[in-house]
């Protein structure tokens, strides 16, 4: 069942940080709540777990409603991003923590509570840090305590605050890994908070995007970042290089590109954008067709498995970026300030609301 | 080569400087605060420990002990309370009158002791808004021991939360919602991870609101009357005793407030080294 949320909402003030959001997270899923700062991604984190309350809606826990709950009656467990270790605790206390504070009825005997501890620390790989203080670790050592102290209590819902946003990248990468592979191993439903698409796409099963106060798009990492449901969803998840232009009855005239659009077989010429990825420019010495754009090699970046590319268009100045593999680039022998031709292989075309300002995301 | 030379009598007038400015600051505080210090011991024991002990042992200064010991050891736990309570309030919370909290808090350092001790006589004076319902119920405030108790609890409001706010505002919410969210009750919370988070800057608090407890005299003498031996604390018995022309007398009981405030602030230095240490 894991995690129904059901129209929520919640104001700070006049600021909205929370429009009537819907959200399921499936038993054992793990879910990455994605969105740049501001979007709402934390507060929702904070209402599953009951540390904030919506102001109106639903959040229901396994099937149960648990928004009258409190957070320590929600059986969740949460995981700050600055981890939020006890200072004046041991690691062991740290972890002993949420089994020592139970009711008596049903609090463990010292032995059992012992013996959890332990089982947990070296489930995070830190059974040997067991009487140090929070101050002696790592970032990333910490972190982990923060996780097995959430999962002391044997949590039916995990929930990670930008877990690994205060690491430097290699201890990320390695730690999100491992995130992964815990996950499988225990049975929680789990949501973590990023605003890093890499992680996000990296790591979860599904992947819910924010902007605003609301949810753009729920899908699987491939289903998002190949079919994004709007022009923030696709701006948002990696580079993109922007065409304007008009749509009409299925057919697209985006810069100086034809472009089928099916999905817009209704409209009536109105003004659209076409977005592509680097990746999907084709770059050529020569001119391949008459919609082909003559463009000047800005910069060249040829670190990694493709080569990035700079372009400055001729005709309008307008900055693309292309990605070529590496044979191509020594193929086509490119050196900064020459020019070159460029052609999407792939375009998608999204009719502009002319209420939303122009983005302009560049991750 | 000039340039090295110059730099050279820069520093030299550069050092030269920073004797002159170390040397005003001994003087200044020899001439300030040690002579004075030396003085009140010199004084008290003009006539000997003898002299000293026959002082501190009279009568009225028994009672005047024992009162500011009685006024602080009612106003320092309930400061205590309710300064904790207002530092959490203010750090943990968000709440309309926030700011408003924050600048009465400040009231009794702001107010002239004076004026915190006549607004008590204003309230339960015999003229004042209660005094004659007081005095048909038989009830005495102003110049009797409550009056300086209420006194004593004003002037010391503001030192546990004062010293508490600062700590709890850089620690933050964070460790206080881990342990709620684990399961913890307010009670548990609070005294397993606030508090032991907080004790050291508590202490201070405290040590600072006891001795001001004691030391304090503007607005106990307004409130107090001035009868010997009843509504006499430790600073106001020295005035008597020094107006009496009674030196060593006042001196030797002064030399007890100057003991305390040495404590204190000995004690405050062992535990911001403490908070700076953790």
């Amino acid at each position: 069942m894991g995690i129904e949320i059901h129209g929520v909402s919640k104001k700070f003030g006049t600021f909205e940080a929370l429009k009537k959001v819907d959200l399921t997270v499936g038993d054992r899923e793990l879910v990455a709540l994605l969105g740049p700062s501001g979007s709402g991604k934390t507060t929702l984190l904070r209402i599953i777990a009951g540390l904030d309350t919506p102001d109106t809606g639903s959040v229901l826990l396994n099937g149960e409603d648990a928004t009258n709950r409190g957070a320590g009656e929600r059986g969740v467990g949460f995981v700050f991003q600055h981890y939020a270790l006890f200072r004046h605790m041991t690691v062991m206390e740290n972890v002993a923590f949420g089994l020592r504070v139970q009711p008596r009825q049903i609090r463990k005997s010292k032995s059992d509570i012992r013996d959890r501890v332990m089982t947990l620390l070296k489930l995070v790989q830190l059974d040997w840090v067991a009487n140090r203080y929070p101050a002696q670790l790592s970032g990333g050592q910490r972190q982990r305590i923060a996780l097995a102290r959430a999962l002391a209590v044997e949590p039916k819902v995990l929930l990670l605050d930008e877990p690994f946003g205060a690491l430097d990248a290699r201890v990320r990468r390695e730690l999100r890994i491992w995130l992964r592979r815990l996950h499988d191993e225990i049975s929680v439903s789990c949501v973590f908070v990023t605003h890093d698409q890499e992680e996000a796409l990296e790591v979860s099963d599904r992947v819910a995007i924010m902007d605003v106060g609301r949810i753009e798009q729920v899908g699987t990492p491939q289903n998002v970042y190949d079919n994004p449901a709007n022009p923030f969803v696709f701006s948002f998840l990696g580079n993109v290089n922007l065409f304007h232009g008009r749509v009409k009855e299925g057919k697209a005239r985006v810069g100086d590109f034809d472009v089928d659009a099916p999905e817009h077989r209704d409209a009536s010429d109105s003004p659209a954008v076409g977005y592509s990825r680097p990746h999907e420019m084709e770059v050529s010495r020569e001119r391949t067709g008459s919609d082909s754009l003559s463009a000047t090699i800005v910069q060249i970046q040829a670190v990694g498995p493709n080569v990035k590319l700079r372009l400055k268009r001729t005709d309008n100045e307008d900055v693309l970026d292309a990605e070529v593999t590496r044979e191509k680039f020594r193929e086509l022998d490119l050196k900064v300030g020459e020019s070159v031709f460029v052609k999407p292989r792939l375009v998608r075309v999204f009719i502009s609301d002319p209420s939303e300002t122009p983005l302009n995301y560049q991750i | 080569m000039t340039g090295r030379r110059r730099q050279h009598a820069e520093t030299a007038s550069g050092k030269l400087i920073r004797w002159l400015l170390i040397t005003v600051a001994l003087v200044f505080l020899a001439l300030f605060l040690v002579t004075p210090l030396i003085a009140v011991f010199a004084q008290a024991l003009d006539k000997g420990w003898a002299g000293y002990w026959e002082a501190i042992r009279d009568p009225e200064t028994l009672a005047a002990i024992r009162l500011t010991l009685i006024a602080a050891a009612i106003a320092v736990p309930l400061n205590t309370l309710f300064g904790i309570a207002a530092a959490w309030s203010i750090t943990k919370f968000d709440f309309r009158g926030k700011n408003l909290l924050i600048t009465i808090l400040d009231l009794p350092f702001a107010v002239s002791p004076v004026i915190s001790g006549l607004i008590f006589v204003l309230i339960f004076g015999a003229q004042g808004w209660f005094g004659p319902w007081l005095a048909d119920h038989d009830i005495q405030i102003i110049f009797a021991v409550p009056g300086i108790i209420l006194a004593t609890i004003f002037v010391t409001v503001p030192f546990v939360a004062r010293e508490l706010i600062p700590h709890m505002q850089a620690q933050g919410r964070e460790e206080e919602e881990a342990a709620l969210v684990l399961g913890a009750t307010g009670l548990q919370t609070f005294f397993r991870v606030t508090l032991p988070n907080i004790k050291w800057s508590l202490l201070a608090g405290v040590i600072l609101c006891t001795a001001r407890a004691m030391g304090e005299f503007g607005a106990v003498s307004v409130v107090s009357g001035h009868i010997r031996g009843e509504t006499n604390t430790i600073p106001l018995q020295v005035e008597i005793l020094y107006q009496g022309f009674n030196y060593v007398a006042a001196f030797a009981v002064a030399s007890l407030l100057t003991f305390l405030g040495l404590a204190s602030l000995i004690v405050k230095k062992i535990v911001e080294w403490k908070t700076t240490e953790t």
